[in-house]
């Protein structure tokens, strides 16, 4: 089925199998191995990407789905060498080990920025990362990330 | 591999044409039980029928003692509504207590309810607040609409439109959450009317059910107090390897508590 989407920026059009999900689409045809699949059930959130700005699990989308919207992956995220400020903050806080959470973590906590906004507190943050599963860390260092992550975004944006 | 065509209607009739010629085609909402169902061969479709274009389909409007709420309208939409809020906040507080905030976004009210899922959570509000279930064809009253496991008055190829909740003077849902699923062990919706109370429990058994010993005793004296000890008859409750129908029996009772308490 022919699809038009926007991914990080640019326009494609392409014929897609509807069975195609959107991770499949990212990851073997278009390459982008960023987003990743952590399981089987909808549950780990390594999967996570942004459409239309909105936090979702590519593994339980189809790409058909997603026509006509803007799709943005953890490969979008920063500009030239800067780093987005949440992935920033990832680095800063030590809020990975082996880093296979980390694109679905970073994007939950633009997630959690969009709909509680730059001074979420760590509670708040803690409570909205269910659905993202980490083996590694624990979790304390992620949640300091993303409450790092949000101070620097509200920041940004009153720049 | 999977394989499959999919149709993207974009009115009521196109949609409903589209399930007919398609095999055995299925409606896909939010997809977010079909797909995970599609991943694991639980089904296996020739046709998806996708619903996100169709008109009519969403929408949130308060009607005299009714909030009519659009099949299509996510979880992560009730939770954050103004006119939810001001006429059931119990039920925005249910809608964001489902799954994540990443199945929230995708997730449909439509979708649960076609779905019947014995453990989900907006089955206990529709049943508790006296909904009506509108589709393509007609409309259900919440008592007939649910008929046991994965069961409900749908034929096939019908299309939930919207639902429409009868305004409560109070009402509260409370759930023991599965910690992995985040889908109900027990949950329990309790709706306060001028004419009595309505209780619906959730997780418990093969489907959702009225309770009809607690709303005997809530109708006369709304109060924790009234139904103090009260617990459901376990010969009809659900054992699986998350909890034993005793627990679930005397869960219920507790989430009752729990439920009058915020209502
Ligand atoms: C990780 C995870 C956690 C979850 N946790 C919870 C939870 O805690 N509580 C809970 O209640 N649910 C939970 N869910 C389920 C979630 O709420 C689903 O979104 C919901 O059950 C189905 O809605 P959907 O829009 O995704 O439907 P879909 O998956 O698209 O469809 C489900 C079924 O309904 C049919 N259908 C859909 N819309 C219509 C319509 N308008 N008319 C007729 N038929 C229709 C479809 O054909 C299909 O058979 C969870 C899901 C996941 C993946
Ligand atoms: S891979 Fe999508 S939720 Fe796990
Ligand atoms: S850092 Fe290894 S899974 Fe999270």
């Amino acid at each position: 089925m022919q699809t038009r989407l926007t991914i990080n920026g640019q326009d494609l059009s392409r014929e897609v199998a509807p069975a195609t999900l959107l991770v499949e689409l990212l990851r073997d045809e278009l390459g982008l191995t960023g987003t990743h699949i952590g399981c089987d059930t909808s549950q780990c959130g390594a999967c996570n990407v942004l459409i239309d700005g909105v936090a979702v699990k590519s593994c339980t989308l189809l790409a058909v789905q997603a026509d006509g919207k803007a799709v943005t992956t953890i490969e979008g995220l920063a500009t030239g060498d800067t780093l987005h400020p949440m992935q920033a903050a990832f680095r800063e806080a030590h809020g990975l080990q082996c880093g296979f959470c980390t694109p679905g973590m970073v994007m939950a906590g633009i997630e959690i920025v969009r709909r509680r906004g730059p001074n979420v507190d760590a509670e708040t943050i803690a409570h909205d990362l269910e659905g993202n599963l980490c083996r590694c860390t624990g979790y304390m260092n992620i949640i300091k990330a993303i409450e790092a992550g949000a101070r620097m975004m509200g920041e940004t944006a009153n720049a | 591999m999977r394989e499959f065509a999919y149709a993207r209607p974009a009115s009521l009739a196109d949609a409903a044409s589209a399930f007919a010629n398609g095999g055995e085609a299925a409606f896909i909402a939010g997809g977010h039980t079909l797909l995970p169902a599609i991943k694991s061969r639980l089904r296996m479709p020739d046709t998806l029928v996708d619903l996100a274009h169709v008109a009519g389909l969403t929408g949130i409007a308060r009607d005299g003692d009714r909030l009519w709420i659009g099949a299509m309208t996510t979880h992560a939409t009730v939770t954050g509504d103004a006119t939810v809020a001001a006429a059931i906040p119990g039920l925005a507080r249910l809608a964001a207590g489902i799954g994540d905030p990443q199945v929230r976004n995708r997730g449909t009210l439509g979708g649960v309810i076609a779905n019947n899922d014995p453990a989900a959570d907006y089955p206990a509000a529709v049943l508790a607040l006296d909904a009506i279930v509108e589709t393509d064809r007609g409309s259900y009253a919440a008592d007939d609409y649910f008929q046991g496991m994965f069961a409900t008055a749908l034929a096939d190829g019908e299309i939930v439109r919207r639902i429409g909740f009868r305004v409560p003077q109070a009402a509260a849902y409370a759930k023991f959450r599965h910690p992995a699923s985040r889908y109900a062990v027990v949950g329990v919706f309790v709706a306060r009317f001028a004419d009595g109370v309505r209780v619906a429990v959730t997780g418990a058994g093969p489907g959702v059910f009225r309770w009809a010993d607690a709303e005997a005793a809530l109708s006369t004296d709304f109060s924790a107090a009234a139904v103090k000890g009260l617990t459901l008859d376990d010969g009809d409750l659900n054992t699986d390897i998350h909890a034993s129908a005793e627990f679930r029996a005397h869960l219920a009772g507790v989430m009752l508590a729990d439920a009058i308490a915020a209502a």
